[in-house]
């Protein structure tokens, strides 16, 4: 039978399959952290059992840790708590932990493919919506929720419906200043925040062939913003040669064996999907959220549409915008911000530092801004020393933080104040996640850059340096 | 985490009319510091709810004494966002057994089927129903039924059939867990692992 890339690992992983029910399926790496584990693990001792393969799970504190002064004690009691929790949780079940101010320490998300956690062809989990993020491999990577944490940890299994299948395809050569955090953008505004609701997808065509492996994993990142339980893109020489030789990946034999499973990852011709959508390459222009939720995004050059163009639910969209303080009809181009955010699973490795620096390089921060540059992990922060971002980064007038989720989730001090705005390269514009009352803008690195140099919103494409 | 037995629940329910209500609305991240799982039902909708100084908000559902009731109904899209499954826990602790809408977000149908609350998919037009009829009467009672699969609403005796999955029922309708099925095949997940090739 022809198969889908999404089959041939899914069956590969399949266990058991419950009658009239759903699969139990394999997990072959569990990423955890501090927020949605503790319960978890409290339900293992209350069972009075053990991780049953701790060499398979790697802990890692990133979404309540603090973004400066990581050398001294963490100042919020709760958040103490739950590293705490963490550290001791570890320790006990014999699993890899990476806390604060270890030099492996950063995002989940962000760790697991620098060390070669995150590997093609396999399943992996965490307790994190954006685990889609590892599928940019070729692997099934999905979130799961707390008592799902405690399944893993307990049995390296859990239950699963087989998800639909889903491929959107992208050709076509993308414009100057259009990266891929705008590809995803525009892909949700046209399926919406639920248009992928029920379905794994895959993407494919020269646009995702064409990317950096940074490229893939920001837009496998943003899956679940349209609903989808996760992304992948077949593995290629690309893939293979960006985890060759990470601490974590099959090494001798073990590749070779490794290799022969990965080298049949990719959908076979005539196998279908449940759903397709094609789009093409040259018709995305950098793109800006100007709501609350990541499917209202735009083209930079649009107007913010009127809700009779919006399908269904006008109170609500109209409650959006009175959240954001904007109307139907206006450009976006100009708007006032406050805050420029760059960080996060989604665009918070050293790609998207490059791109940020490129752009503010020989310009100096505006002076009604607050910048927050949070580099996804310590070896982020190491790669934006060594290569000289940080010097060019200074003398513009920016600082930078250390590794952790900060304002992507706001779960530590890096808040964004009521009312106030950010233009923010994280991945979710919801009311308040940025802090209560806040309002985000979503965007790509160079369009924070060029928020942060202006002082509201700019086309990026009018800074590049050509 | 074992959770009561589901049956039959027969409720006044609590509207909530917006669409895409995300988790972040839900339970905000800066109330998933607990290391254990007490208390979520306070914080539930939180800024919906209260205003910074923690007063009510009196605009708000929850904060009218007129709706009440085990069943929360919501608008499309439900759920969406993060994975935490804390938000299910905050509905479940505030109260609530069931929550209806016309659309579910994954993961948030997932971990409410974990933790002993039901999502119930309905119709958009019944959905319309449900809310009219709440508003016709704020005392209006639903009765859902999870061996039949079927909600209905007691006033108009209009009903409308949902889906579940047959395992997930029989785990609601037990109060059963996945983790109690899983640590019985424990020697076939053993056996499967040695010839994985990762
Ligand atoms: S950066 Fe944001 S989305 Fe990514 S893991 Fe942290 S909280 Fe989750």
């Amino acid at each position: 039978m022809k198969k889908t890339l999404f089959d041939k690992v899914w069956d590969k992983h399949v266990v058991q399959q419950i009658d009239q029910g759903p699969d139990v399926l394999f997990i072959d790496r569990h990423m955890v952290h501090e927020v949605t584990s503790p319960v978890a693990f409290l339900g293992l001792k209350n069972r009075n059992i053990k991780v049953i393969y701790p060499e398979r799970t790697f802990a890692t504190a990133d979404h309540n840790t603090p973004t400066i002064n990581q050398h001294l004690p963490v100042q919020d009691p709760l958040s103490a708590k739950q590293l705490d929790a963490l550290e001791k949780n570890a320790t006990e079940h014999g699993i890899s932990y990476w806390g604060l101010g270890h030099e492996k320490n950063g995002i989940v998300h962000v760790v697991g493919p620098e060390y070669g956690i995150t590997v093609p062809g396999a399943t992996i989990v965490c307790g994190d919506s954006h685990t889609s993020t590892h599928g940019a491999f070729g692997a099934i990577a999905f979130g799961i929720g707390t008592s799902e944490v405690e399944m893993v940890l307990s049995t390296q299994c859990i239950l699963q419906p087989k998800p639909k299948k889903m491929r959107i395809t992208i050709n076509g050569e993308l414009d100057k200043g259009v990266t891929p955090k705008d590809v995803a953008l525009f892909i949700i505004s046209q399926l919406t925040t639920s248009g992928a609701t029920g379905h794994f997808v895959e993407y494919a065509g020269d646009v995702f062939k064409n990317m950096s492996m940074e490229g893939r994993m920001t837009v496998c990142n943003l899956s679940i913003e349209m609903g989808a339980r996760g992304g992948m893109i077949a593995p290629d020489e690309k893939t293979f040669h960006y985890i060759k030789d990470r601490e974590f990946t099959p090494k001798g034999a073990a590749w070779d064996k490794a290799m022969d499973y990965w080298q049949e990852l990719y959908t076979d011709e005539d196998a279908t999907f449940d759903k397709e959508f094609f789009f093409d390459g040259a018709e995305i222009e950098p793109m800006i959220t100007f709501g609350t939720n990541p499917g209202m995004g735009m083209g930079i050059s649009k107007s913010i549409p009127t809700a009779d163009a919006i399908e269904g639910g006008a109170a609500t969209y109209k409650k959006s915008l009175d959240y954001m303080g904007y109307n139907e009809g206006e450009s976006m181009i100009g708007k006032d911000i406050d805050f420029v955010f760059i960080g996060s699973c989604t665009n918070g490795r050293i790609e998207d530092f490059r791109a940020f620096t490129e752009i503010v390089k020989g310009r100096k921060k505006a002076d009604n801004v607050t910048a927050w540059l949070v580099p996804g992990s310590h070896k982020v922060e190491k790669a934006i020393k060594d290569e000289g971002l940080l010097d060019i980064l200074q003398a513009s007038g920016f600082e930078l933080r250390e590794p952790g989720c900060s304002a992507c989730l706001a779960m530590n001090d890096d808040k964004v104040p009521q009312g106030k705005y950010a233009v923010s390269t994280s991945n979710r514009n919801f009311e308040g996640r940025q802090g209560p009352g806040s309002r985000t803008l979503l965007a790509s690195p160079i369009m924070a850059a060029a928020a942060a140099v202006t002082g509201k919103v700019t086309d990026p494409r009018t800074l590049i340096n050509s | 985490m074992a959770y009561d037995k589901f049956d039959t629940l027969n409720s006044t329910a609590v509207p909530l009319p917006i669409e895409n209500v995300d988790t972040d609305q839900i339970i905000p991240a800066r109330f998933l510091k607990a290391t254990e799982r007490v208390g979520f039902g306070d914080n539930l909708f939180r800024d919906w709810r209260y205003n910074s100084d923690d007063s009510p908000k009196e605009d708000f559902v929850l904060n009218n004494a007129t709706y009440s009731g085990k069943i929360l109904v919501g608008g499309k899209n439900f759920g969406s966002g993060s994975s935490r499954e804390h938000a299910a826990w905050a509905i479940y602790d505030y109260g609530f057994r069931c929550v209806v809408s016309s659309f579910f977000a994954d993961i948030f149908r997932n971990n409410c089927l974990n933790i002993g609350v039901l999502p119930v998919q309905v119709s958009p037009e019944f959905l319309q129903q449900i809310f009219a009829a709440i508003e016709a009467d704020p005392n209006s009672t639903f009765t859902v039924d999870l061996a039949q699969q079927k909600i209905s609403i007691d006033s108009t005796s209009a009903s409308e059939a949902f889906d579940i999955n047959p395992y997930k029922k029989d785990n609601m309708t037990n109060g059963f867990d996945d983790i109690d099925y899983l640590l019985n095949i424990k020697k076939e997940i053993k056996n499967f692992a040695q010839d994985t090739p990762l």
